[in-house]
Parts: C-alpha cells; sequence; structure tokens
C-alpha cells in the first residue's frame, strides 16, 4: 500500500534513537496531532546517516526527507551530531547539482523532551513539501541508467567521508 | 553636530500645552537637533479614535506618517505619549496586510509603512545624547530636587514602545541628572495618574494623581518633571482637586522636563512658558538654585 | 526466514485509530511473513505467551511487533522471543502508537501508515543476524556528583551497601540548600540537627572519599568503566593541617564580603568556614577578595594559623576517579528576582527570596537567629509573602510548578509568629500546591492556628513608602485590589536548573530539557535511570523537589547501582560495529572518528586493518557512514538494512 494518493505525499525521516525519536514519542504520549505523511527510520545516532542515504531515498522516489538529531553539544554519542551536521550541510548544498530541489531535504534537531517542537517540525515540513508537491518522478530516464546510478549510490563505492 | 527629524506636536501641544512644544522647540534647536514641521498633519484621533474604531485610529495615525514619508524622512518626534502610543500601534498593525489593506482605502494616498514614531524624549537621549545636552548646560540645577514622572504609557507596553526599562525607566533621570538637578528616586514613576478619568470620575483621578504627589512630596521632590501633556494636566491643574479630596495642601509644582532643559541652558523665558502653569516652578527654583550658590 | 508479525492494539490506544486487523493481514504479503495476527496487548502475559506459542507452532525464526515505542518495551519482547528458543537479537518493532495512532485521528491513513512502518521493520528483520553479546568486568566504585541531601543520602546507601564511594562537592562544605534552612516542614524540625549527622556519617563512613570543593572536569569511558577528572579548586590552605579552629577568620581584615552561604545578606571573611557544622570543617580562601591576593600584602592568616596551613601558592589539582557508575545529584538554584523589576528585588534591600528569610530565622544566620531586616535592623511586623516568583509564569519562560515554595512558605509565616508573636504575615498566593503527607493539614494551621492572612492573587507591584514597603495586589477571591504596608517582603523565588548543569550533562552523555533540568530514562518507570547506561540522577537536577522526595531519590539512584555491581561481569550490547576484513584498506579513518577510541589498528598478514573493541564499543555507527569502503558495519543498522528500509518505503 502506497501513501494515500491526493492526501499524502511520500516523506521519510531518519531520526537518531536517544534524542529526536525520543523527541517524537514525547509527542505521541502528549497527544500532538500531527500530519499522517512522515515514516520514520530509527537510527543510533545522527552520525550514523550516510549523506548517500539521502540522496537515495530523494532519487529513489521520495518527495520529502527530514533528518533530526540532538542538539550540538548533546549527543549521546558525545560528537556524533558534529560528524552529521558538516555532511547534512554538504548534502544540501550538493542536492541542486543532481537536479534535486533542496526544498526537499532539511535537518534539525530535537531533544527528547521537545514533543512540541517535534509536532512544529514535522508539520512545517510536510506544509513545506505539500508546497513543492509530487517530486518530479525519472521516468525519462532509461530504467537501466536508474538502476546503475542507485546501484552505484547504494552499494558503497567510493563514498563520501567525513 | 546637526541632525534632522519630523516633528509631530499633537493637538494639546497646540493648545493646553503650548508650553511643552515651544520649550521642546527651543531646547531642540540650541542642541542641534533640528525638528522639521509636517506640512498639513491632522489629529492622531486619541483615545476617543481608537475606542470606537481600530481602522480609524489607524488609518489618522498612517495619514501623518505618509506626510513624513512624502518630506523624505524616516522618523518622526512627537513630545505626547499619546499621540506615540497610536503612531506605533498603527504601524504595529499594518504590519498584517488585511488590515492595511482596510487602512489604505480610507486615505488618499496608501501609507508605505516606514516611518519609525519616537518620543522626543527618546530623541534627545538617542539623537542628541547625554554628552551634548551636559555641555549646553548654563545654569546647572545645582540644589534641586526634581521627582521624574514618566507617566503609565511612555515605556508600555514595553515590546510596542520598546524603548527604557519598562516598570524602572531612567531616560528623564539620566537627562535631569545631566543639568546638574538631584534625581530623586521616584518608585512610583510609571503608575497612573488617572488619565482622561478626570472627566467622568474626577474622583479617581484626583486619588491617583493625589498618590503620586503624596510620594513626590514623600521622597522630598521640590518638583515632579514630567513628559506627557495628560500627566501635567492632572497633576498641576487638578492640584487643587487632590488637595481637596485627600485634605492636603500640596503646592508643587509639575514643570516638562524640556522646560527645565531650557533653564538650565539659559533659553528664553518665553519659549520655557512657566507662566503657563498653574504652580509657578519659579519661587522653588530660584530658592533651589540659590540655596546651592 | 520464517517471520512472524503480531499487532498490538493496545486496547483502544492504537485500535482506536488504527485497522489492526488489516495491518496484520496485509503483512502476510510481505517476503518471508508466515504467520500475522492482531493482538489485545502484546506485552501482557497471555500477549508474550501468545507470541511464544507461534513461535513454536509456526516454527517461527524472526518477529515483528507492531504496537508501542521500542524505547519502551523492546527489551520486554526480546527476553519474549529469547524465552521461545530464539536469539533475542532476531526480532524488530513497528511503533505505531506514539508515532501514528496517538498524532492523528484519520483512521485510513493510520492504518496506511502503520502498515508502512510493519514492513520497514520485516525488511530489516530478513537483514538481521542472530548476536551474541560479550562480558566485561566492571569497577565497583561509584561516583556521586552534589553533596545536598540527595547526593548524601545516596553516597550513604552505596557505602553501606559495601560500595566504595566518590563524592564530589562544589562548595567548600556538603549540605547543599537543606544546610542552609532553618527548619522543614510539616514537622517544624530543625534542618541542621537532622542533616548534620548524615554529613558526619559522611565524613566517618570508611567506604567514602570526599573531594570538596571540587568539579567534575572531564568524563571518559562509559558503564562499569568510566573516569573521571576532578578539578580540585585550589582553598589555599592545607586541609591535611587545617583544624577548623577558626583562628584565620577571627583576625581576616576582610570582614565585609558577602556571605554566599547566607545568601549574600551578611558579611563574612575572605578566609573562612561556611557554617559550624561545616563537613569538612576546613578553612579556604576567596581569592577574590582576599587581601594577600588583590593587594599583593597581608599574610594574616597565616601568622595566626597554629598549625601552618596556609599556602598561598596553591594551584588547582586534577585528579582523576576511575568509577563504574555515576550519580548526579547537582541540585538547583533559584531564579533570580531582580528579573521581575515591579517586585524591586535586588533595588530594595527588605525585598528577599525565601531562601534569604530562611538564613534570618536561623540562629546560625547572621542575625542569630532574631528577625532583622536587611535595611535598617529593625524587627518587621507587617511580613508579606508572595508565591510564585519566577514559578508558573510563561512570560518569563518559567511555566513549571517549583513545588516546594507554598509549603516552605507556610512553614515561615509559622516560624514567623514565633519569633514575633506580634507580627502578621499575607500570602498572596496563585493556587495552594501541598500535596504530601500532613502538608494540606499543615498549610490550614498556619491560617488557622498562626493568623496568616492567604490572599488569591498576584502582586502588581511593591514600591517604598517611607521606611515601609508598599504591594499592591489583587484579591481574586473578593475581586478588589488591596495594598499592604510591609516592613518586609519576602519573594518565593522559584527553583531552576543549577549553575553549569547543562554543560556536567554535556560530559554524562545525559540530556537536559530546555530549563537544563536533566532528562530521566522514563517520566514514570524510570524516574532515577537515563538514557546512558551507569548514569542515575537523584534529587532536584531532574526537577524541583522537596526534602522527602530528594532523600527518596538518593536511595533509590543508590538501589541502581547496587543493583548494577551486584553483577561481576557486564553484559556488553552487541549491537556493535563489526569489520569485514576483506575490504578494510587500513586507512584509518573509523579509528579517528570513533568518540569511544573503541577502534584500534591491527596488523593481519602484513597489512594494517582496524579491530573494533567488543566492549569498548557503543554502537553509534559513526564510523560506518565514514568508512570509505562500507568495510566497518554496525550490526542491525547496515548499510544494507537501512537501504532495504529505504526501498520498502520508497518502491512500496
Amino acid at each position: 500500500m502506497p501513501v494515500l494518493t491526493g492526501k499524502e505525499l511520500r516523506i521519510v525521516g531518519f531520526l537518531c534513537n536517544w534524542c529526536s525519536y525520543g523527541g517524537a514519542d514525547t509527542a505521541g504520549v502528549g497527544r500532538f496531532n500531527q500530519p499522517t505523511d512522515l515514516r520514520i527510520i530509527r537510527v543510533p545516532c545522527s552520525g550514523r546517516i550516510d549523506p548517500l542515504f539521502i540522496a537515495k531515498t530523494l532519487i529513489g522516489g521520495a518527495d520529502g526527507v527530514l533528518v533530526s538529531g540532538c542538539h550540538p553539544r548533546d549527543c549521546h554519542y558525545a560528537e556524533g551530531n558534529f560528524y552529521a551536521r558538516r555532511r547534512l550541510e554538504v548534502l544540501k548544498r550538493f542536492l541542486p547539482i543532481l537536479g534535486i530541489d533542496p526544498g526537499r531535504f532539511d535537518y534539525t534537531w530535537v531533544s527528547a523532551s521537545e514533543g512540541q517542537r517535534w509536532q512544529k517540525v514535522v508539520t512545517v515540513f510536510t506544509e513545506q513539501i505539500h508546497a513543492l508537491g509530487p517530486a518530479p518522478r525519472f521516468d525519462a530516464v532509461a530504467p537501466e541508467l536508474l538502476a546503475k546510478i542507485a546501484g552505484a549510490i547504494g552499494q558503497g563505492g567510493n563514498r563520501v567521508a567525513a | 553636530m546637526s541632525e534632522a527629524i519630523a516633528y509631530y506636536p499633537g493637538c494639546s501641544g497646540l493648545g493646553t500645552s503650548k508650553e511643552y512644544d515651544t520649550s521642546t522647540r527651543a531646547v531642540c534647536a540650541a542642541l542641534g537637533l533640528s525638528l522639521v514641521d509636517i506640512p498639513d498633519w491632522s489629529c492622531c484621533g486619541s483615545t476617543p479614535a481608537h475606542t470606537k474604531d481600530h481602522t480609524l485610529s489607524a488609518a489618522l495615525s498612517a495619514r501623518n506618517l505618509q506626510l513624513v514619508a512624502n518630506m523624505g524622512m524616516t522618523a518622526a518626534a512627537t513630545p505626547c505619549p499619546s499621540c506615540l502610543t497610536n503612531l506605533r500601534t498603527a504601524n504595529h498593525r499594518i504590519e498584517a496586510a488585511p488590515f492595511k489593506a482596510k487602512v489604505d482605502k480610507l486615505l488618499d494616498e496608501p501609507y508605505g509603512g516606514d516611518v519609525n514614531a519616537i518620543s522626543v524624549l527618546q530623541a534627545l537621549v538617542e539623537n542628541v545624547g547625554l554628552d551634548t545636552i551636559k555641555a549646553a548646560v548654563r545654569t546647572p540645577l545645582k540644589g534641586l530636587k526634581v521627582a521624574c514622572y514618566y507617566g503609565c504609557i511612555m515605556n508600555r507596553p514595553p515590546e510596542l514602545m520598546a524603548f527604557d526599562d519598562c516598570e524602572n525607566p531612567m531616560a528623564m533621570d539620566n537627562i535631569l541628572a545631566a543639568l546638574g538637578a538631584e534625581v530623586v528616586p521616584f518608585p512610583l514613576k510609571v503608575e497612573c495618574c488617572g488619565a482622561s478619568y478626570g472627566i467622568p470620575r474626577p474622583d479617581v483621578t484626583a486619588k491617583l494623581s493625589g498618590k503620586l504627589l503624596e510620594a513626590a512630596v514623600g521622597v522630598g521632590a521640590d518638583m515632579v518633571a514630567v513628559a506627557c501633556p495628560l500627566c501635567q494636566m492632572n497633576l498641576d491643574l487638578r492640584q487643587s482637586q487632590v488637595n481637596r479630596a485627600m485634605g492636603t495642601n500640596y503646592r508643587i509644582p509639575v514643570p516638562y522636563f524640556t522646560q527645565l532643559m531650557g533653564v538650565a541652558m539659559n533659553i528664553a523665558d518665553t519659549e520655557i512658558g512657566f507662566g503657563k502653569l498653574n504652580v509657578d516652578p519659579r519661587p522653588v527654583l530660584s530658592r533651589a538654585l540659590s540655596g546651592a550658590d | 526466514m520464517r517471520i512472524g508479525v503480531f499487532v498490538c492494539h493496545c486496547g483502544s490506544n492504537i485500535e482506536g485509530t488504527v485497522d489492526t486487523g488489516i495491518v496484520a493481514k496485509t503483512a502476510l504479503d510481505f517476503p518471508e511473513v508466515v504467520f500475522a495476527t492482531d493482538t489485545m496487548y502484546a506485552c501482557s502475559e497471555p500477549g508474550q505467551d501468545g507470541i511464544i506459542q507461534a513461535i513454536k507452532d509456526k516454527n517461527l525464526t524472526g518477529v515483528v511487533v507492531a504496537s508501542c515505542t521500542p524505547r519502551m518495551h523492546e527489551p520486554t519482547f526480546r527476553r519474549a522471543v529469547e524465552r521461545a528458543g530464539l536469539n533475542r537479537f532476531m526480532f524488530e518493532m513497528a511503533n505505531i502508537r506514539e508515532h501514528v495512532s496517538w498524532i492523528g485521528k484519520d483512521r485510513e491513513a493510520n492504518t496506511n501508515k502503520s502498515v508502512d512502518l510493519v514492513r520497514i521493520a520485516v525488511e530489516k528483520l530478513r537483514r538481521d543476524a542472530p548476536l551474541i553479546p560479550s562480558k566485561f568486568s566492571v569497577n565497583k566504585r561509584v561516583m556521586i556528583i552534589g553533596g545536598g541531601v540527595a547526593g548524601i543520602q545516596a553516597a550513604l546507601d552505596c557505602a553501606d551497601g559495601g560500595l566504595e564511594v566518590v563524592l564530589v562537592e562544589r562548595d567548600s562544605s556538603i549540605g547543599g540548600k537543606m544546610a542552609k534552612l532553618d527548619k522543614t516542614f510539616p514537622t517544624v524540625d530543625c534542618s541542621s540537627c537532622i542533616l548534620g549527622p548524615k554529613m558526619v556519617d559522611v565524613a566517618q563512613h570508611p567506604n567514602i572519599t570526599l573531594h570538596a570543593y571540587s568539579e567534575v572536569d572531564a568524563i571518559s569511558g562509559y558503564v562499569g568503566n568510566f573516569q573521571v577528572q576532578v578539578k580540585k579548586k585550589a582553598t589555599y590552605v592545607d586541609w591535611e593541617l587545617c583544624t577548623g579552629c577558626g583562628a584565620c577568620m577571627e583576625k581576616c581584615p576582610s570582614k565585609k564580603n558577602p556571605d554566599v552561604f547566607n545568601e549574600k545578606i551578611g558579611p563574612c571573611t575572605s578566609i573562612n568556614i561556611p557554617f559550624p557544622q561545616a563537613i569538612p570543617k576546613k578553612a579556604y580562601i576567596d581569592a577574590t577578595t582576599c587581601r594577600q591576593f588583590v593587594k599583593g600584602k597581608c599574610g594574616v592568616c597565616a601568622k595566626v594559623c597554629p598549625t601552618g596551613a596556609i599556602r598561598y601558592d596553591m594551584t588547582d589539582e586534577i585528579v582523576t576517579e576511575d568509577v563504574g557508575a555515576i550519580v548526579a545529584a547537582t541540585g538547583y538554584d533559584l531564579f533570580d528576582i531582580s528579573k521581575i523589576a515591579e517586585y524591586g528585588g535586588g533595588r530594595y534591600p527588605d525585598v528577599i527570596t525565601g531562601l534569604q528569610y530562611e538564613r534570618l530565622l536561623s540562629a546560625s544566620g547572621p542575625t542569630g537567629g532574631h528577625i532583622k531586616r536587611p535595611s535598617d535592623g529593625k524587627e518587621p511586623k507587617n511580613i508579606v509573602f508572595i508565591q510564585c516568583v519566577g514559578s508558573r509564569d510563561k512570560s518569563l519562560d518559567r511555566p513549571y510548578c517549583s513545588g516546594f515554595c507554598c509549603m516552605y512558605t507556610a512553614k515561615q509565616t509559622i516560624l514567623t509568629k514565633d519569633h514575633i508573636p506580634d507580627s502578621q504575615s499575607y500570602v498572596f498566593y496563585m493556587d495552594i500546591r501541598a500535596p504530601g503527607k500532613m502538608y494540606d493539614e499543615f498549610t490550614r494551621r498556619a491560617m488557622e492556628e498562626y493568623g496568616a492572612r492567604y490572599i488569591r492573587g498576584r502582586v502588581a507591584m511593591v514600591y517604598p513608602k517611607g521606611d515601609k514597603l508598599m504591594v499592591r495586589g489583587a484579591d481574586t477571591l473578593a475581586g478588589t485590589q488591596v495594598e499592604i504596608e510591609a516592613d518586609l517582603v519576602v519573594l518565593a523565588a522559584g527553583a531552576e536548573a543549577a549553575k553549569g548543569a547543562p554543560q556536567l550533562a554535556e560530559k554524562l552523555r545525559i540530556s537536559y530539557d530546555k530549563y537544563g533540568f536533566f532528562m530521566e530514562s522514563h517520566p514514570k518507570l524510570k524516574p532515577v535511570e537515563t538514557n546512558t547506561a551507569g548514569v542515575y540522577l537523584a534529587g532536584s537536577c531532574q526537577g524541583p523537589k522537596d526534602i522527602p522526595q530528594s532523600v527518596g531519590q538518593g536511595s533509590a539512584a543508590a538501589a541502581k547501582v547496587l543493583a548494577l555491581f551486584s553483577k561481576d561481569m557486564l553484559e556488553s550490547d552487541p549491537q556493535i560495529s563489526r569489520v569485514d576484513i576483506k575490504r578494510c584498506v587500513g586507512c584509518g579513518k573509523c579509528i579517528m572518528t570513533c568518540p569511544f577510541k573503541a577502534i584500534k589498528e591491527v596488523e593481519f598478514r602484513g597489512q594494517k586493518k582496524a579491530e573494533v573493541i567488543e566492549t569498548v564499543c557503543q554502537g553509534c555507527g559513526i564510523c560506518t557512514s565514514t568508512c570509505p569502503q562500507g568495510a566497518i558495519q554496525l550490526s542491525h543498522f547496515t548499510d544494507n538494512q537501512i537501504l532495504a528500509e529505504v526501498n520498502a518505503l520508497c518502491q512500496s
């Protein structure tokens, strides 16, 4: 079952376990209503997020990607979010080169206590993606070529390092 | 130094507080702050307009502010805190586009929204500066004990007025200290004087103004310096009403702070206009100043 | 793999807005899913038995539970699948409660989203491998940071339980806020009489090492094996020699310094022992006021010290303590009353905080227990107490209730009447919060027996009139304005996070809220644990607390430490990084980025390779996203697993 056509867009979130995933839990416990588009993938730390996951998600058909980690200096693993910040900032500037609207990707910091902030982040980002509309599909690209690109990105090869 | 700012005297500046207007003009001229009159300015609508209709009130202010813009200027100073509140409120309200559209409909010429309104007090502190004021003093007000009374709206609401400390403002205190006066700490400096209740409920105004006068006398002030025409009227003109209501016998002068600046800067008596006040400050002044010699 | 999917109703919590039946039915279409069902309460005993039974009946080799957040029940279900004979890491969760059913009411969208979340859990599980934890040894020493009543209790309980305890205190004496109190509510017991013996126990306990006048500088390591650098600040007095006789304080010529222990309402000497019951009872020099330091000459204390303990050349010293667990008990500080200009705190000397009033009441305080107001030393007759100064006030960004102010104000009105029988206390309050044993009865006593006048309403302004303070406020019950002529105004200043609390949290790698209070692991069920294994909380550092709550948490944290240390070996989380030695090119980038120094370089057939130290790795995965070869992979969060989740979402 895909996202609800005409109602939802495909938004994927990568959240660190200790702060933002907890913040999303806090938002749930507090019954802070949110749009239903976002699907959350849980990772231990925002430093675990390879920027290519995001590129691959966007090329693969997502309309938006949201990353959220602990506030800088408040990382459960001391410095993971500093790595994340550098990588994600570079990625954001690189997206237009890939032909992707950089407005389709954002990263933010939400702590486990900030349920209300999480509600706001999700709402604003979802509205932002809806304003951009569905991402252009790569239908015109030859399927073999697309598979090749996706494969190259997904399976290691020359990967960026921090 | 020479700096220019548009000048909005307000209606009371032409009538009941004429001496506030003349002393302001004279003092600013002497300090090199050029006050440029706004051609064809009109009333800000005062309390009646905004009580009846926010759009009308904003339109009246916006008209005047646009006239300032037409002069090629970006800021206007007014001596009256009540005018200032209306001008600043209009600026704040028209940030909302639907409201601005309603206001513009009432105007011949839409308002661009980029003229800042400040008080004469703020202009003297920020555009002129205490150092310049200090340097212009010819007759220091040494020996004169002054309580500075700001009234309740000069600094409030703080988000709107964005000037000085809303609970304990110091701008006027600092100016009078620069003039050489002894500024006594006046705990009620932002308390209400009763304002326009002087007409429908003079008993309320008598009580509130009475409290202010009692406090000023209590802290040993020779006079109360003010920056608002309505406050001045309640504390000075209605002083006998206060005395009747409270059973007191106060006779304390309530000059505008610009008048005291005029005295310290040797401005001509005609511009200072002490004769327009109910309680004449001159006897107290000369007693205090001679005592210091 | 044979996967079973269990979709929990959680009563109506999930089922109310998610059609769990459809979710389960749809899950049967996913690859390798051989069994799927909805279940009323997956975490209940019958729920867990159902999972175990299904594993056995259907020969399942992996389980997905779609229910609440894994931060809640992942350990519960892992134990359940283990009981059924599976490796407990062959399990994944889909969070369809906190992330779905509780944040929207659109049943169709929620059901659809739940299906997606189950889909990614299945895709992740298909790529999971069984993991075996390894064991590592525990250093059975514990560090308590903060020597207030919570820290003292935790230290004594741990020490009595046979553990070696290192207690670190920022000030020169332990005792914290409680040592400053005159009496305690609701018994009006003497604070220092009940705290004093505990402080002495700390000093005399053979298992407790006390670092007073010290701060935590840096923390490294992990549960069972922390290394903590403690900065022992220079006291300029050799505490080995100091006997606490106080001769230096008598002779010190610099006598007019604000006394921090007395909340700055009295003077103290530059060389000082803060109070008679101080532990350790040792003198220290405040170098910012001492004439020897400020003017370069004096030396009086060095001349009079009978043991020759003064050391003007002393410097800060760093000591390293190895411990297996840490309890943070750093307490709170007070809201700065000068931020509310209309009350005149900081401007008028007779507007003081409740804690300052406590010092005026205390026999060991600056007035010897006689209530004298700071301005002129007169005995006040009319005293106004204002509640919620920096509490429950959104405009000051302090929306929370500080909890204990209502009670200590009631106590202070009672003590005021005892000290000055012809006095009258007035209390401006918003609501009276007295939810404790004998608490409400106590506030009633203050009103009914001691005649304190309670006025429900806020104060608008405090201003001086002659030598009085006029307090003007609203009486919202009578619907009138009131004005009271007061001799003294006492503000119930709210509790704030202790200064430096966020910085300490960052060193401890624990979370804190926007006000600086430390975050517990679960607000209901794990009140003294944090999300960092081996780090526990006690007392007001987690949020404002009164004495019994703080003592309770001190003991609770001690119990957690004793339970942790009851095992000689701890199991490490096996969800750690592993190196594929064939792919590793020995570039060393993972070694550089690892925050825990958990990766070392090894030689393998003459080539450099990376190797993970299993018990040190904390499983963050920074190395995995750094490795240019994809050679180091974090178990259960491998590139392939995360990309499979992405694909499941994008291509569905």
